[in-house]
């Protein structure tokens, strides 16, 4: 599904390299997680895949199912399939919740040339997903992110991601800022997306939200480069011995 | 002090191709408002208070000419069921008006105030205009006083049940329309007033407005976007205990607007919120220029004012709270903001206070900044498309503006212009 080929990535505005040559692929189904230091380029990753500005890919490829992604603007990427959770979810004063997640819908719909969402079929859809949430009416709302906690805005990021159903859902540090209780509501969330057509890449720093979000496969990130991949287990070393005889036995 | 001999002669020249209309009961005042005029001289660009916004065009004696703007767009307020008071090129329509009765409200058309006798207006004609002038000048205030072509007598006794509706409708391209609007809100009262279209070619408009302890009035108006008009308009209220003023004015295009609010609050928990919403492109200028004195006990004052500029577009904010001593208690808050599509657009703004009491809360801010990528990124990468993300995040930074309409049609009415606005831009 995902298709990543020795993608290079630097800064726009400055000579630095970032992303040095990765190489990833995610298949449909599966649940891929990356783990590594900071400043590894794990973020960096998911703003690539997704066509944040201020990056220039040197070298490389990004397909999803054979398009080449690093040729679309965000929005094209979006309605491709993309969806990019992100580690600190943006306030937009005065854009209401509910507006801005409609909009969204029917503009991808759009983009896909399907027929736009009835308002009363919209609300069905956005009230059944907020539920599994714990997603109040209150907080539907208000506008997007404007005055949520670090957990309602991470359950945020996670309705949009159910009402939208990306086919690669793209997961940055969801984990960090949420307390054990918001940790579990929002690893049942991406659980209950989990679907033999759906792939996801699960960024985290902690061993942690792995305990809820069961991976196949496990990455390691340092320096640009994927380092060591494989399975659960490789999660739980790291959680136990830190990352340091990882990178060491690589290097 | 003497008139700069430049500044007396351009005064001389306007004047002189003007004449004081027919004697009748407002003769005196529109004498003293002459008398006023050219004391002070019509303003000049080397006035401080003209500094953002060339006056010429507004106190030259002929009128540019400006071109009638014809679309298919739905007339404005057209499902708010309203009475409604048609003005074409500045002379009153009662054609296309409706009937000027209604209950709890009285309206006589201003050359008929003197015949009929109106003794509120004839005594509130020019008198707020008059003492809108300190510390600073208003001369085309003055001059709109004296010259006043037209115009409606507004008496509110009770609570009135739909909007007045004064509509300005721009029919001749070198049109040059004065207007003056007299407006008391009896004690415990309360109506709603409307105004909306382009008006003229070059239009001078005076409202003076006179609420009474308890009395509320709600002013909602919608300046037309007919390119090349001009319009300078100042709006005098007075307002007694207890009493309420909520303004609002919508500008979408037009050459130059000025647009005063001077503000009196006299009696004790009286409340004046005036606000503004304002759209423009290319040779667009837009002046907000607000004077709010306490003047009693626990009044609280607002002003938010918000402005979108692309392509070369120059918005001016002139806004000052002046706080009287003894008028302990008071709220004061004030916030220009603007929005630049680009970089040749400007804004310009000068927020004040004075403040001679010891116990109030005054704030004011102004900004000015672009799209806030983060945030339109974040859309993006949700699958909305960059042109109506950056539509969204305009008109959420106007909300705050608009949302100080509290009647929620004709918010939705404005949102719409709003909307039509940016739909029609690229």
């Amino acid at each position: 599904m995902l298709e990543i080929k020795n993608l290079h990535v630097k800064l726009e505005e400055e000579e630095k390299q970032i992303l040095k040559g990765v190489d990833l692929t995610v298949e449909a189904g599966k649940v891929h997680a990356i783990m590594g230091p900071n400043g590894s380029g794990k973020s960096t990753l998911s703003y690539v895949l997704s066509g944040r500005d201020g990056y220039e890919v040197t070298e490389g490829s990004a397909t999803l199912d054979g398009e080449d992604l690093l040729e679309l603007e965000p929005e094209e990427r979006a309605a491709l399939g993309v969806f990019l959770a992100f580690q600190y979810p943006v306030e937009i004063p005065g854009v209401g919740n509910m507006t801005f997640l409609r909009t969204a819908v029917n503009a991808q719909r759009k983009a896909r040339g399907e027929d736009e969402l009835s308002a009363s079929d919209f609300l069905k859809l956005v009230r059944e997903r907020a539920k599994a949430l714990k997603i109040d009416a209150d907080m539907l709302k208000r506008p997007v992110n404007v005055g949520f906690s670090g957990g309602e805005k991470k359950r945020n990021e996670i309705l949009q991601m159910a009402v939208l159903e990306p086919k690669m859902c793209i997961l940055d540090e969801t984990d960090s800022g949420l307390d054990v209780d918001a940790m579990k509501l929002v690893a049942e969330g991406v659980n209950a997306l989990r679907d033999e057509g759906r792939g996801f890449l699960v960024i985290t720093h902690y061993q942690r939200l792995l305990d809820h979000i069961k991976p196949d496969v496990v990455h390691i990130m340092a320096d640009g480069r994927i380092v060591k991949s494989g399975g659960p287990e490789l999660a739980l070393e790291v959680e136990h011995n830190g990352y340091g005889d990882i990178l060491a036995e690589v290097q | 002090m003497a008139v700069p001999e430049q500044k007396q002669s351009a005064t001389e020249a306007r004047l002189s191709a003007m004449e004081l209309p027919e004697p009748g009961c407002t003769r005196a005042a529109r004498e003293a408002a002459l008398a006023r005029v050219c004391e002070m001289g019509l303003p000049s660009r080397r006035d401080e208070y003209w500094k953002y916004t060339r006056p010429d065009t507004l106190v030259d004696p002929v009128a540019l000419p400006a071109a009638v703007f014809q679309n298919d767009e739905k007339p404005l307020f057209d499902g708010v069921d309203r009475l409604k008071i048609v003005f074409v090129d500045g002379v009153f329509d009662p054609d296309q008006s409706d009937d000027l009765s209604l209950e709890g409200v009285r309206i006589d058309r201003l050359e008929d105030i003197c015949c009929k006798d109106i003794h509120w207006a004839k005594d509130l004609y020019g008198v707020l205009e008059a003492r809108g002038h300190n510390p600073v000048p208003r001369p085309l205030a003055a001059l709109n006083t004296a010259f006043a072509s037209d115009g409606v007598a507004i008496h509110i006794t009770q609570k009135v049940s739909k909007p007045i509706s004064l509509i300005y409708r721009h029919a001749s391209e070198s049109s040059d329309a004065i207007l003056h609007h007299v407006v008391r809100v009896e004690e415990g009262a309360e109506a709603t007033i409307l105004e909306n279209g382009p008006a003229a070619s070059r239009f001078n408009k005076c409202m003076e407005i006179d609420i009474a302890d308890g009395g509320t009035l709600h002013h909602v108006r919608a300046q037309g976007r007919d390119h090349e008009r001009r319009a300078v308009t100042h709006m005098f209220t007075r307002l007694g205990r207890e009493s309420v003023y909520k303004s609002f004015t919508l500008t979408v295009n037009g050459v130059l607007t000025r647009n005063e609010q001077v503000i009196e609050l006299t009696g004790d928990d009286a409340v004046a919120h005036v606000a503004g919403a304002c759209v423009g492109d290319g040779d667009f200028h837009h002046d907000d220029t607000v004077f709010i004195t306490h003047d009693a006990v626990n009044c609280e004052s607002r002003q938010v004012f918000k402005k979108v500029l692309r392509n070369g577009a120059v918005g001016v904010f002139q806004g000052k709270i002046l706080v009287k001593e003894g008028a302990q208690k008071t709220d004061g808050y004030q916030i220009s903001q603007s929005l630049l599509l680009d970089d040749d657009s400007q804004f310009l703004a000068k927020p004040e206070l004075e403040i001679y009491a010891d116990d109030v809360a005054c704030s004011h801010g102004s900004t000015s900044g672009a799209i806030d990528e983060t945030a339109l990124f974040y859309m993006r990468s949700r699958g909305v498309p960059e042109k109506q993300a950056t539509d969204l995040l305009t008109l959420a930074f106007l909300a705050e503006a608009v949302e100080e309409i509290e009647d929620e049609a004709l918010a939705g009415d404005i949102v719409d212009r709003l909307d039509g606005w940016l739909s029609r831009r690229a």
